[in-house]
């Protein structure tokens, strides 16, 4: 039903049921939040988006307060205004004075609210800091003495991830947000993912920084520095430097690493293409000889933890492939390393992902030889981009330059690989033409692409009809997990990415979680690969030859040595 | 003289009124055998013409809140009674429950024939743990008399009641929080809308009345609406419960008419000041309620007047304070008290009542300064109005009617 309100004495045309938030927006009018996230129950905690409505007594939040006929909403009214501002100083009170050192300083939104609503002095006495901070994870940080307790990361954690990892704790003014029974992030069931880091309004969660041993690494002339970068990263670096989602830099990018001192910059879309020809390999392997169904992808690393956690009798259909970081980890330092004669000790292989769970995952034990690890360092995008800030690099004013070969060249569908759906479409391509001989009359497969939670669909590949699922984020994995487990059986192949839309939104992203900007992201590596010629992995020519001069053949006793690995069940 | 009217309390005293017999002697269920006899629709039409406002604290009209329950019927629908009895200088609901249960179970079973419920729950106070067996033991006779369970009376209505105890945190008695709660979450308040009557227990229909309100049921089924209206002043309907306590000779609760003076309450029902002493301030309604100056108390009490007069009838718990008393004491424990309560979900009250206690104890070692009671005043602001759940807001009025009224006090401390 339509209805007539007035915002700020506009008179405008609503919905019955929508927000006021909603309302505003649609006009163009700003309302600050604190904890709202979009596609979620509203939680009301931060009272930030208070509005003034006419014949009301108190202010409503608009988050989630519905409008009705003929309503009056003031959204700026000075008594709003007001309130705004000073419920800002209270959470100020209770705040470190940290800006000036502050993982967050440039991207804070309770920083920026200050400045916004005009806070220019403490008037209220300043509680010290007195949480411990909680330095013990692999991939992220949590200061609690900068949590404004907005709540947005227990339920990223609970309700999209469905790990409920950390929860908010004790009561009052006591409240905190931690990890039951005293636990700290190491020992929690947190799977790193960072998705929470994403959703935080304040720098409380942050990703464990690692730029210092890069540093070190590049000035020390001891060390042969190499790095890789992950398929998403260059349709989203540009967004640290201040520029719209979704233009890509992959040239750029290529050649900043390279004015680092970087010796050697590979791509890992180009391991990516080689997962493909494993995997793909070991889904009909797994067809024709009767291995486990529905075979699940293994190339996120949260997603790894989460099944070795909560499903551990699905470690069976987990992909034996490595991920492309760890494939290619694992080339620079066995046949790179062997190929150039570098002793594989001196060298130091980074590499930039979109996602915090790559720092677990390149420490797992079995992710090395001998003592040594294959990766020794994951950053992130907005790793890189302070990185580069740091060098004086500008990501827009720098001559591209390509990756290096081989292991720098790649097809595009190791590139969309950073988009949710895009392993299942690379696979599908290539899948195909191993088991028929023949391509696929349209590469495109539509059903699997967008931000969907849940997208499936059939192939028909030869004679057979392919069931393939594409999961999401974990809290839909989950949904298509028990329904295999209570039986279904119409599935071969499940791709299940950790993060909301996939790489391109993973935790190690630029902060935030703006559907608008997910989407500009994937469709910049769709672009990719519409205006490419090289789309299918098994025509990567550096692939192939690596096959010829080393691998074998897919499967292979060297390939399972070097590109695959094993899981296990982990007490919760 | 002011006329004391024992309708609720007609049974304090009395032992042995949970059974069902001596209840029945007495006029009991007359109240369900005629509900039953009618419509739900008619049974909802009777309160809202009894004028019965909730005794919950917030006065909201009982018939008017039970018509928001769905008329068509597509889930299971539920009656809670809120027993949580958690404000401070409150005690009456227990006199109820105490002295004559089935009064109560009684008014929750109409209310479940009326709005449609197919189960009753009480939510008592964790402390309440000998009520609540006598309740259950209430309940237990009635069932054997065929008052609760499957075909009432053998009128075809199905109902029960289950007790169930609560966690022992005051924020458990706001509605929403207690649903929560009894669906085993963590006790925090939700966001209205959507209401209970509209998506409560287990996103059910769900109306939650307090103790006091339901005991009024029978007693209205029993007549007719305008016969328990008549029972109250002119302006008001049925009788109130108040619990006078604090400098008072005889502190108890009384029954008297809706609207009976305040000043006639603490003179003549409660015996006047303790020891011959001159009467300070009076808290009107529960700790909640903004307080009074002693030149304030000839006022009403009823939920308009107190409202009129700057402050709330709230639970009807009158607290007496005579002229020893420091008020900048009591505020210190009254803030004390809401910061302790306070869950934490929102900003205001989480950081704001904290941040009022922090100033307040500052100002009551001689730490104060001249900003110490702006900003005061400026947080008990910025709260009113913004919170989440009635909880800090009402912690910020009465401190701000504390400082506000007898400011010389608090400015002494910092001289
Ligand atoms: C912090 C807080 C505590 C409350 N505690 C109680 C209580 O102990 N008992 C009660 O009946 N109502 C309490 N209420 C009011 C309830 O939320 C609700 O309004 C009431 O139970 C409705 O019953 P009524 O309509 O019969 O008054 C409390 C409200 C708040 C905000
Ligand atoms: S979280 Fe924001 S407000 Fe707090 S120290 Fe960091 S930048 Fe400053
Ligand atoms: S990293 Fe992921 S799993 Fe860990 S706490 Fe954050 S949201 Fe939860
Ligand atoms: S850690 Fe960040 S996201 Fe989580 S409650 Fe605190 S401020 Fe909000
Ligand atoms: S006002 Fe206080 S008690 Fe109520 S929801 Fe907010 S923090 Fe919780």
């Amino acid at each position: 039903m339509k209805m007539q309100i007035e915002l700020n004495n506009r008179k405008l045309e609503a919905e019955s049921g929508e927000t006021i938030l909603s309302v505003a927006k649609r006009a163009g009018i700003n309302i600050p939040t604190l904890c709202y996230l979009e596609h979620l129950k509203p939680a009301g905690r931060c009272r930030i988006c208070v509005v003034e409505v006419d014949g009301r007594k108190d202010l409503v939040p608009s988050c989630s307060f519905p409008v009705s006929d003929g309503m009056k909403i003031h959204t700026h009214s000075p008594r709003v205004l007001e309130a705004r501002k000073n419920l800002i100083e209270l959470m100020l009170a209770n705040h470190p004075d940290d800006c000036l050192y502050c993982n967050r300083n440039s991207n804070c939104d309770l920083r920026q609210l200050a400045d916004q609503l005009g806070v220019r002095e403490r008037e209220l006495v300043h509680v010290e800091p007195h949480f411990e901070i909680d330095n013990s994870s692999p991939s992220l940080v949590r200061d609690p003495n900068k949590c404004i307790l907005c709540g947005k990361c227990v339920r990223v954690c609970e309700e999209i991830q469905g790990v409920a990892a950390i929860e908010l704790l004790g009561r009052g003014f006591e409240s905190f947000v931690g990890v039951e029974n005293n636990k700290n992030l190491a020992t929690s069931r947190c799977i790193n993912c960072g998705q929470c880091i994403l959703a935080c309004p304040t720098g409380a969660l942050t990703e464990k920084s690692q730029i210092q041993d890069v540093i070190d690494a590049l000035n020390d002339p001891e060390k042969y520095v190499v790095v890789q970068h992950a398929p998403a990263i260059s349709v989203t670096l540009a967004e640290e430097f201040g520029v719209e989602a979704g233009i890509d830099v992959d040239g750029a990018m290529v050649a900043a690493l390279r004015r680092m001192g970087f010796d050697k910059v590979f791509d890992t879309s180009f391991t990516a293409d080689l997962t493909i020809m494993e995997e793909g390999s070991e889904l009909v392997s797994r067809i024709v000889n009767g291995g486990k169904l529905p075979m699940l992808t293994s190339c996120s690393p949260g997603w790894i933890k989460f099944v070795e956690q909560f499903y551990p009798d699905f470690t069976g259909n987990l992909s034996t492939c490595k991920s492309p970081q760890q494939m290619m980890g694992a080339i620079i330092k066995r046949i790179f390393a062997q190929r150039e004669d570098i002793d594989p000790a001196k060298i130091f292989s980074v590499s930039i992902m979109p996602c915090t769970a790559k720092k677990f995952e390149a420490g797992r034990p079995e992710m090395g030889e001998n003592g040594i690890q294959d990766v020794d360092v994951v950053l992130t995008t907005r790793e890189l981009g302070r990185l580069l800030r740091m060098y004086g690099i500008d990501i827009r004013n720098i001559e591209p330059e390509q990756a290096d070969s081989p292991f720098g060249e790649r097809t595009t569908a190791g590139k969309i690989f950073g988009a949710t759906g895009g392993v299942m479409e690379a696979a599908l391509r290539t899948g195909y033409y191993l088991v028929t001989g023949e391509l696929m009359e349209h590469l495109e497969i539509t059903p699997v692409r967008g931000l969907d939670g849940i997208k499936e669909s059939k192939i028909k590949v030869g004679d057979l009809e392919l069931g393939v699922a594409v999961a999401s984020s974990l809290s839909k994995a989950r949904i298509l997990l028990d329904e295999v487990k209570k039986g279904r059986s119409d599935l071969h192949f499940i791709e299940v990415m950790t993060c909301p839309g996939g790489c391109v939104a993973g935790g190690g992203q630029p902060i935030g979680t703006n559907v608008d900007k997910i989407k500009a992201r994937s469709q910049a590596l769709y672009k990719l690969d519409d205006s490419e010629t090289m789309r299918m992995s098994h025509e990567n020519p550096s692939v192939k030859k690596l096959y010829e001069d080393y691998l074998g053949k897919p499967l292979s006793e060297k390939s399972h040595h070097l590109l695959h690995t094993h899981y296990e069940k982990r007490p919760i | 003289m002011i006329e004391e009217k024992k309708v609720l309390t007609r049974h304090v005293g009395v032992p042995g009124m949970e059974k069902v017999d001596a209840y029945m002697n007495d006029g009991g269920y007359k109240g369900l055998k005629n509900a039953l006899d009618k419509k739900p629709q008619d049974i909802i039409e009777e309160v809202k013409k009894s004028f019965l406002r909730g005794r919950g604290g917030a006065g909201f009209p009982t018939g008017f809140k039970w018509s928001f329950i769905p008329k068509e019927k597509t889930k299971p629908h539920y009656i809670i009674c809120n027993a949580d009895e958690g404000e401070p200088g409150t005690f009456k609901d227990r006199v109820i429950m105490e002295n004559d249960p089935l009064l109560l179970i009684e008014g929750m079973t109409i209310a479940g024939y009326a709005l449609q419920c197919d189960m009753g729950f009480i939510y008592i106070r964790g402390e309440f743990r000998k009520i609540a067996e006598k309740l259950e033991t209430a309940i237990e006779n009635a069932r054997n008399a065929n008052l609760l369970g499957k075909n009432i009376l053998g009128k075809g209505f199905n109902f029960d009641i289950l007790v169930m105890r609560g966690a022992g945190a005051y924020i458990c008695g706001e509605e929403t929080a207690l649903i929560e709660s009894l669906e085993g979450k963590r006790g925090e308040p939700r966001m209205k809308p959507p209401f209970p009557a509209v998506e409560g227990l287990y996103k059910c229909p769900t109306i939650v009345n307090n103790v006091e309100t339901l005991a009024c049921i029978p007693i209205i089924m029993q007549s007719n609406g305008k016969s328990f209206k008549d029972m109250g002043t002119f302006q008001s309907a049925g009788t109130k419960l108040y619990g006078i306590s604090g400098h008072v000779n005889n502190p108890g609760v009384y029954e008297y008419p809706m609207g009976t003076n305040l000043k006639d309450l603490i003179e003549q029902a409660a015996g006047g000041v303790k020891d011959g002493k001159k009467l300070k301030a009076v808290i009107p309604g529960g700790l909640s309620a903004p307080i009074l100056k002693a030149d304030e108390i000839d006022l009403d009490m009823d939920f308009d007047a107190c409202i009129k007069a700057g402050t709330m009838l709230g639970s009807g718990g009158v607290i007496v304070m005579d002229e020893t008393t420091s008020i900048p004491e009591v505020a210190k424990s009254t803030i004390d008290f809401f910061v302790h309560e306070s869950c934490g979900q929102c900003t205001p009250c989480r950081e704001g009542l904290h941040k009022i206690q922090e100033t307040l104890t500052k100002m009551m070692a001689g730490e104060g300064d001249e900003n110490s009671l702006k900003t005061i005043f400026k947080i008990a602001k910025t709260i009113k109005g913004t919170t989440l759940c009635p909880l800090g807001d009402a912690g910020a009025m009465a401190l701000e009617a504390m400082v506000t009224k007898f400011r010389d006090e608090f400015e002494a401390l910092n001289k």
